[in-house]
């Protein structure tokens, strides 16, 4: 087989005749094509792709400039914004939807669930990649087999141990489940027993370090592109939710995609005033993307390779 | 682990030195046998709390008579099942949910390979084409929902006003019963169809050049090389990705909610799934918590079945197709000596 591509066209030419070296050369040219750069039909084709992604935003943000007249009698809206944006904003903010409150419980609920989940994961991930203790090979099978479990089904049982607890309408409701996560665990697990070399942490030991300082001062620091990948997964996927803040918080404690749904049930006449809401939710996270968004293609990539 | 019992012993301060050495050299042993343990028990616990205990307790819940308000109301053995079982609205809900999943996972499956074929060319400027395609996974799906809901209006909706200046007849997007499944299919592939696109495209540059090479150096044409080696070469990431959004699917919940202000999936409960009929029943009307759990663990069953039955189904159709050539065998190999 290798040998074959080192062959030339000429060489052919002379073993096999005319004909053989055309049909080689014409390999070949296929071959080079798919090395080479690719041509205009490539971009046009990923600039549509791409221009559907973007359209349902931007249709957003282009009601959320207009009022209810306009969209009444504009299904397709000028792609140019139309100037109430503000106003619209303005009265989401006024309305009696507690938006700001909700803007603080997903900004505090993201927070915490990302720092927790990171650093719960990584001891976990530290140790199911460093440690050696019996069981370790099947308590790791055990966690990655958690992942297929759909937890959303176990909501009735929550909410009667939350209600017990006082906590429906509590923010601890939605973070206490979320402190730590099967996919992060195995994440770190992956990432560490590439990353840590086995002789840092004996360094580390001998020098008399215990367990929780060679976790602190080693692992913690190796593992720190992966952990900043998980947190970066952990605040979308917080921020996204809505099943179970929805069933436990209710109107009274909103997050915002609870709110965005209360602002739907009150004003559903008012398409321009939602979609301000919908603009004030989803920007802050596109502009967390626009930062740090290669982490999260490279954070999927990885993640596929190795899972 | 080297035992550290010598090494750890600090060079003795004066008083009681081999007492003192003795009680750090244990401390240092039992610290190396229980801090692995110690490290993982937050997940186990967590898992415990949240995941097992709540599944099994919902097997509880569901055999009793069981009120939101009221609690346990005692034993009622499989009433609720035989209630949830014969509820017309229950097998339309579960007839709307595998709808809405095929409509969602089959095209959402294609899209994304020919999208990461595509990304998978010697592109210019390849971060900001991966990143354009993953933004629509940082939009809440209840936002997606809002959005589509008004897209997909049957009056003054823009979905509409262009089938109607193509000069086609306007669909009743939430009127009509499968058009209003194609809708929200349509949010769901629009929030994962770049995400999948990108574990594919990672799995497509993970497979060797040569052996794509090769093919093209016996003469396959390009769509050959592609159906006939890198198809089958993706059928680890396929099946992750199958399995993933068959759990992720078969619970679709918040995008059918947004379909309309009211939440119940429509009039004829035309677009009502599984979770949306579980949370009407836990918390909607009835309050019935039993019903609701029958129905919980139901839908347990069945997307542990589904996804045992995709699993086994895409192991062999991704495998009849390369038995005999040598990628599966090479596929094999490299799989195997990745670990």
């Amino acid at each position: 087989m290798t040998a074959a591509p080192e062959m030339s066209v000429g060489m052919i030419e002379q073993v096999a005749g005319k004909g053989a070296a055309r049909a080689a050369a014409r390999r070949r040219r296929r071959l080079d094509q798919g090395i080479r750069k690719p041509g205009v039909g490539t971009y046009v084709m990923l600039g549509i792709v791409l221009a559907i992604s973007a359209f349902p935003l931007y249709y957003a943000f282009l009601l959320a400039s207009t009022n209810a007249a306009y969209i009444a009698q504009n299904p397709m809206p000028s792609l140019i914004p139309q100037g109430e944006l503000f106003d619209n904003i303005a009265r989401v903010l006024g309305s009696d939807i507690k938006f700001w409150q909700a803007v603080l419980n997903s900004v505090l609920i993201a927070v915490i669930t990302s720092v927790s989940v990171v650093l719960f994961s990584t001891l976990a991930g530290f140790a199911f990649s460093k440690l050696r203790f019996r069981g370790r090979t099947a308590l790791l099978a055990f966690v990655i087999a958690t992942m297929a479990v759909p937890t959303q089904l176990g909501v009735i049982p929550m909410f009667i141990v939350m209600s017990k607890l006082g906590l429906v309408g509590n923010i601890l409701a939605v973070i206490l489940p979320s402190l730590v996560t099967a996919f992060g665990v195995f994440w770190m697990t992956q990432y560490l027993s590439e990353a840590l070399p086995y002789e840092l942490v004996e360094a580390a030991r001998v020098d008399g370090c215990s367990m929780i300082r060679t976790f602190w001062h080693v692992a913690l620091p190796a593992a720190r592109p992966a952990a900043a990948m998980l947190a970066l997964f952990t605040f979308v996927a917080s921020w996204t939710n809505f099943f179970w803040p929805f069933i436990v918080l209710g109107s009274t404690n909103p997050t915002l995609p609870v709110a965005l749904k209360l602002l739907q049930a009150s004003y559903f006449k008012d398409m321009a005033l939602i979609m301000a809401g919908v603009v004030l939710a989803t920007v802050p996270l596109l502009i967390l993307f626009a930062v740090a968004g290669r982490h999260l293609v490279s954070g999927i990539m990885q993640g596929a390779v190795k899972g | 682990m080297s035992a550290p019992s010598a090494v750890t012993a600090p060079p003795s301060p004066p008083p009681q030195p081999a007492q003192r050495a003795a009680w750090r050299s244990s401390l240092s042993q039992l610290d190396v046998r229980t801090a692995p343990y110690v490290y993982i028990a937050p997940f186990f616990l967590l898992f415990a709390l949240v995941g097992l205990f709540p599944l099994v307790y919902t097997a509880y819940v569901s055999v009793h008579e069981w009120g939101l308000i009221t609690g346990d109301q005692g034993f009622a053995g499989l009433a609720n099942y035989a209630y949830v079982l014969n509820q017309p609205r229950f097998w339309q809900a579960m007839g709307n949910t595998f709808s809405i999943f095929l409509l969602s996972s089959v095209p959402q499956l294609i899209l994304a390979i020919f999208i990461a074929a595509v990304l998978d060319a010697n592109l210019r400027a390849k971060t900001f084409w991966r990143m354009g395609v993953l933004v629509p996974y940082v939009v809440a799906p209840v936002a997606v929902g809002l959005i589509f809901n008004q897209m997909f209006a049957d009056q003054s909706g823009f979905v509409n006003a262009v089938l109607t200046s193509l000069g086609l007849p306007p669909v009743g997007w939430h009127a009509e019963s499968f058009a209003s499944h194609v809708a929200i299919a349509t949010m769901v592939n629009f929030r994962w169809t770049g995400y999948n696109a990108l574990i594919l495209l990672a799995a497509m540059q993970a497979i060797p050049r040569d052996v794509i090479e090769a093919a093209v150096v016996d003469g396959a044409s390009r769509l050959r090389t592609f159906f006939s080696i890198t198809i089958p070469m993706l059928r680890p990431t396929l099946i992750f990705v199958i399995i993933t959004s068959t759990i992720g699917g078969l619970q679709i919940f918040d995008e059918p909610r947004m379909f309309d202000q009211i939440g119940l999936g429509g009039n004829d409960r035309q677009w009502m799934t599984i979770t949306m009929y579980m949370y009407e029943l836990g918390w909607g009307s009835q309050r019935d918590f039993g019903r609701a759990s029958a129905v919980a663990w139901i839908l347990f069953l069945v997307i542990i079945t589904f996804a045992l039955l995709n699993f086994w189904l895409t192991s062999r159709i991704a495998s009849s197709g390369s038995a005999t050539t040598g990628a599966s065998r090479l596929m094999r190999k490299t799989k195997g000596g990745k670990r």
